[in-house]
């Protein structure tokens, strides 16, 4: 056993795409918003599904499942939007469902996914295993850079 | 003393008072005689040297000083006006705005202005401009300045002296006090006026430095010296001022009949100096100027009328045009709710409060606005150093400088219009030589004309010099690679003209260092386009040429036209659109797998928006009528095709954020009346 006064945590937003649970460290989310009207962007890619009017700003939002490439699916009452702010870059990522805020010890986070061989791995800065769940930590910045 | 909360302040007012020197020198260079436009400079000099000195600007101030006393001379009809001398006067006024630009950005405002300050004082003796020993002698003269200070005694002219001579007869006590007031003292205004108040009270104040007037406008540092008769004791006297608080030490020193004799025929001995010696002045005499010039100016200093305006930051203007960007969404939601609705009392209300919010609107923007003077201002001076390098006699006419812009724009269109202007003296005027030979006047004239039209701000700049050489153009541009041969046959003359504007053009045969490095001109049309505006070139050879930019007054609320396709709204702006019409499918020509249109004769292009946008179809639809709006840019027309038009509405421009960078044909998006978001076309990127 690691000694327990050392262990830092970090507080995740957990999510879901189809089976799986990502997490998004919540100092980079500014909230969750239900589904709501969204205006589509022509020529833009194509994982971008639009913008919405965000309480006066105007917010661009990505489709995570069409980014990492899983299939698509209907949008349900469950389907989330989660506003994230990165570098001045207000983006919203629309998701299965977005139901949980766990504190996760640093430590039991793995920098080497052992999920190799799935799409979304260059997306992936590393995985923690809390009890049963595996959770599948986000790398915010790769996911907004544009494809080359 | 914190000075810091006033540094903006002070530097705003010293660019103003150097923007009025700068404009009364050149006025006074038109009309050498007029001795009241010296006056005016040089009370904004003055000011400019007690702000400065209050800030603790030595450097700044020292040289206003000079200036001043140059000023002063012309004024007092020792030296005439001529441009040599004006030429060092403008030349001060330049370093006095480095330094102030450089106190802006954060440094001390100092300045090597050795040779300039060489030059003034060599004006202000009588001397020929320019020589080493000068400044060299000025150096001296500096550091000798810089170690007395502390305990000089006043001088007197011969008025104040008679009456402290004749006051030391009738038995009266003549002191020189010197009050200092602590470093921390707030109101040395109110200071100064409880210590005059208690003097006099107890006898007769015969002069004071600095003067009575710069020391209400606080113009001093911290202490300040007086000539005082009195019957009282030096003691008593400095008691009773000591009582005053803030006071932080009070020196009083007995005036001996020899002392202010003495003092009084050094001055008479300088008096002539300052008009033939050469060899650096006595100390004594740029004071002896000062005293004499206060002594004269009071009433004048008071002619300057307050005008009832308030200084407000930017900042917070921008804040309140956000929060009103805000209302006028919830206005537009208001208006869709209460037609839905349908009740006549909440339609009412709203009526009322969008009339109310139009109002509100117009005085929001014109907040903002600001007079193109202000960048036309700088323009004179610029043009005068100009036409002397380029050694052209050019006059510029400025009309409709209080023509208003928005703040945004102004800032942006300062730069482009240094481009043109410089543009028009280098490449458009030509020299006086050739011009005479042309049979034109010898001066040429250029035209800086600025007028509102519509929802429009025009400004043009007019010359009348040589004009553009269209073949000239043409053929650079097609050894540039800026267009084909056989495209360039095809060119209206105005196209040609506009191809000076393509980057990586340059006509100047001399590259000048003033304009002609070929980066200039295509820079401008960038900028303007940015401010959402466009600049147009009319020119005919040998007679001259106009250079016409279209601004928008504003560049934050802007009419559009709302268009659907399918399920989805646009928004036109009003300013691209020529008219709306409904066409019939049959009246659809094919020309080159371009389908056109005639519209008023005139072949228009059709753009499917469709099509550019990719809009997902659920069926298709086959209408006998399509709804066409037709665009323009410069003079080319568009026809945009779309499924229907929904109407007119004013809506706030927002950006798409950080992410979404260069969609095409987009330009922003705006919030409609039902919360949801409407993109904005960008019809400049639908012609090219």
């Amino acid at each position: 056993m690691t000694n327990l006064v050392d262990q830092e945590f970090m507080k995740v937003i957990i999510f879901q795409l189809g089976e799986k649970e990502y997490a998004i460290p919540v100092s980079n989310v500014q909230g969750i918003e239900k589904l709501m009207h969204i205006t589509r962007v022509p020529k833009a890619e194509k994982y971008v599904k639009g913008v919405i009017n965000l309480r006066g700003v105007v917010t661009p939002i990505i489709d995570l499942r069409e980014r990492f490439g899983l299939p698509t699916a209907e949008y349900m009452d469950s389907t989330r939007i989660i506003i994230c702010t990165l570098d001045n870059m207000e983006v919203g990522f629309v998701v299965d469902s977005a139901n949980d805020v766990i504190d996760i010890p640093v430590n039991s986070i793995e920098n080497q996914p052992n999920v190799v061989g799935t799409v979304e791995v260059e997306f992936i800065s590393g995985v923690a295993k809390i009890d049963n769940r595996l959770l599948i930590l986000l790398h915010l910045n790769r996911v907004l850079m544009p494809d080359n | 003393m914190e000075l810091n909360q006033y540094l903006e302040m002070f530097i705003e007012e010293s660019k103003e008072h150097l923007q009025s020197c700068s404009d009364n020198l050149l006025e006074l260079e038109k009309n050498p005689e007029d001795l009241s436009i010296v006056n005016e400079i040089f009370r904004s000099a003055h000011t400019l040297k007690g702000m400065s000195a209050t800030m603790g600007y030595e450097d700044l101030a020292d040289l206003t000083h000079k200036m001043e006393n140059v000023l002063d001379a012309i004024r007092n009809n020792k030296i005439s006006v001529s441009s040599d001398i004006l030429d060092v006067v403008f030349e001060s006024v330049d370093h006095l705005e480095d330094m102030i630009m450089d106190i802006a950005d954060g440094g001390d405002g100092k300045r090597d202005v050795k040779d300039t300050v060489a030059k003034l004082k060599a004006i202000e003796s009588g001397q020929p401009i320019s020589s080493q020993e000068q400044a060299q002698a000025l150096e001296e003269v500096a550091a000798t300045v810089t170690q007395i200070n502390e305990v000089e005694h006043m001088q007197y002219d011969d008025y104040e002296k008679t009456v402290l001579q004749q006051s030391s007869e009738q038995d009266y006590n003549a002191f020189e006090i010197t009050v200092i007031l602590r470093e921390d003292c707030l109101l040395k205004a109110a200071r100064v006026f409880m210590v005059f108040d208690i003097l006099e009270k107890n006898g007769d104040v015969i002069k004071s430095v600095p003067s009575a007037d710069q020391l209400e406008e606080e113009n001093f540092d911290q202490q300040f010296q007086v000539a005082f008769i009195t019957k009282d004791s030096a003691e008593e006297i400095q008691k009773k001022i000591m009582k005053v608080s803030e006071v932080d030490k009070v020196i009083v020193s007995t005036l001996t009949k020899d002392m202010f004799t003495t003092s009084a025929t050094e001055v008479t001995q300088v008096e002539p100096i300052t008009n033939t010696d050469t060899e650096p002045t006595p100390v004594v005499q740029p004071t002896e100027n000062e005293t004499k010039q206060k002594s004269s100016t009071p009433s004048k200093s008071q002619s300057h009328a307050s005008s009832k305006t308030i200084r407000v930051s930017i900042d917070r203007l921008d804040i309140l045009m956000n929060l009103f960007e805000e209302l006028v969404i919830d206005r537009g939601r208001l208006q869709s709710i209460s037609s839905e609705v349908n009740h006549t009392e909440l339609n009412e209300t709203v009526e009322r409060m969008s009339r109310t919010m139009g109002d509100l609107q117009n005085i929001v923007l014109t907040m903002r606005m600001v007079p193109v003077e202000t960048v036309f201002n700088r323009f004179p001076k610029m043009v005068r150093t100009l036409s002397r390098d380029l050694h052209k006699k050019i006059n510029l006419e400025i009309i409709g400088a209080e023509t208003e812009l928005d703040r945004t724009v102004i800032d942006e269109i300062g730069d482009p219009l240094v481009h043109l202007i410089r543009n028009s003296l280098d490449h458009g005027i030509e020299s006086p030589e050739e011009r005479i030979a042309k049979g034109k006047p010898e001066e040429g004239t250029v035209i800086l004309r600025a007028y509102h039209s519509g929802n429009y701000v025009f400004i043009e700049i007019e010359d009348d010099g040589a004009g553009i050489n269209k073949d000239k153009v043409l053929k650079k541009a097609i050894a540039r690679g800026i267009v084909t041969k056989e495209s360039a046959l095809t060119l209206t003359d105005k196209e040609i003209n506009e191809l000076i504007l393509a980057s990586g053009f340059s006509t100047a045969e001399v590259i000048s260092d003033i304009s002609g490095r070929g980066v200039g001109l295509d820079v401008v049309k960038t900028t303007i386009e940015s401010l959402g505006g466009s600049i147009s070139i009319d020119s005919t050879e040998g007679v001259g040429s106009t250079f016409s930019i279209q601004l928008p007054l504003t560049l934050s609320i802007i009419s559009v036209m709302l268009v659907e396709i399918e399920d989805e709204m646009y928004a036109i702006p009003l300013s691209s659109i020529i008219e709306t019409s409904i066409i019939k499918k049959s009246d659809i020509l094919n020309a080159h797998n371009q389908k056109v249109i005639d519209f008023r004769g005139k072949v228009v292009p059709l753009i499917y928006l469709e099509e550019i946008f990719e809009v997902p179809r659920e069926k298709e639809i086959d209408d006998e009528y399509q709804s066409v709006v037709i665009v323009r840019k410069g003079d080319k027309l568009a026809g945009l095709v779309v499924d229907s038009f929904i109407g007119q509405q004013e809506i706030v421009l927002k950006s798409l954020g950080n992410y979404l960078t260069n969609i095409f044909a987009i330009s922003g998006a705006t919030i409609l009346g039902n919360g949801k978001v409407a993109l904005i076309v960008d019809c400049n990127a639908l012609m090219k």
